[in-house]
């Protein structure tokens, strides 16, 4: 189980913060194809790879990376502090 | 030490100033930079998301990394979220060196590395509706030079 995070425009095109997974993806990607098969709002948010950004149990990453032993999965637009 | 506060509430620019400046005698060189909610153009309000948790673990890794790279006695970053409005301070970084060129170029560094490498989003509500701020490469690429 994966505790998945949405944020910001992500957020609002999934309509939901976060939710539980029960996935047997072995990297982002595979997650991401999973998530996009089941229902369009997901198609929505993760059209556009490259506009989108991950981190992987707070710590970014990339969308090749392995999700062994991974908790928290966060996919977010690129970020505009300061 | 080195302190870093993720908060919703203002902060007293003259306060934080004056509490990193209080006592120091190991530095020469005090910089403090503030970033302010700019108007631009009939902007009413903007509200900042952030991921708890990894904002203040991301901004204590930029933080380590300048107080290594720099000869830095402290560091103090200080970052809002929430609702803020035009004039609003959004943030401030203050830096601490013994010799001024390293205050200055640790506080651009971790200004470079806020923008595009700590967790926020910016949303902008004026009279058009809403929009999320878009990252510029130019942010990006000024990454590029540290």
């Amino acid at each position: 189980m994966l505790d998945v995070m949405y944020f910001a425009w992500v957020r609002e095109r999934i309509g939901e913060p976060r939710e539980r997974v029960e996935t047997d993806a072995a990297t982002v990607e595979e997650l991401v194809e999973e998530l996009k098969a089941r229902e369009p709002r997901y198609e929505a948010a993760f059209a556009d790879l490259s506009a989108l950004r991950v981190a992987l149990d707070q710590e970014l990453a990339d969308f090749d990376a392995p999700l062994a032993g991974v908790r928290e999965v966060a996919f977010f637009p690129p970020m505009t502090g300061g | 030490m080195p302190v870093v506060r993720v908060q919703s509430e203002p902060f007293s620019l003259g306060d934080e100033a004056e509490a990193f400046a209080k006592g120091r005698t190991d530095a020469g060189g005090l910089v403090t930079f503030t970033g302010v909610v700019r108007d631009t153009g009939g902007l009413a309000r903007m509200e900042i998301e952030h991921y708890p948790g990894m904002t203040e673990k991301a901004i204590a890794g930029m933080v380590d990394t300048a107080m290594a790279r720099w000869d830095l006695a402290d560091a103090l970053v200080i970052h809002r979220h929430g609702t803020l409005a035009p004039g609003d301070r959004i943030m401030m970084v203050a830096t601490a060196s013994r010799h001024r060129v390293a205050a200055f170029e640790a506080a651009e560094f971790l200004m470079d590395y806020l923008k595009s490498r700590a967790p926020f989003w910016k949303k902008e509500f004026g009279p058009d509706g809403a929009a999320w701020v878009a990252a510029k490469d130019e942010d990006e690429d000024a990454l590029s030079r540290w």
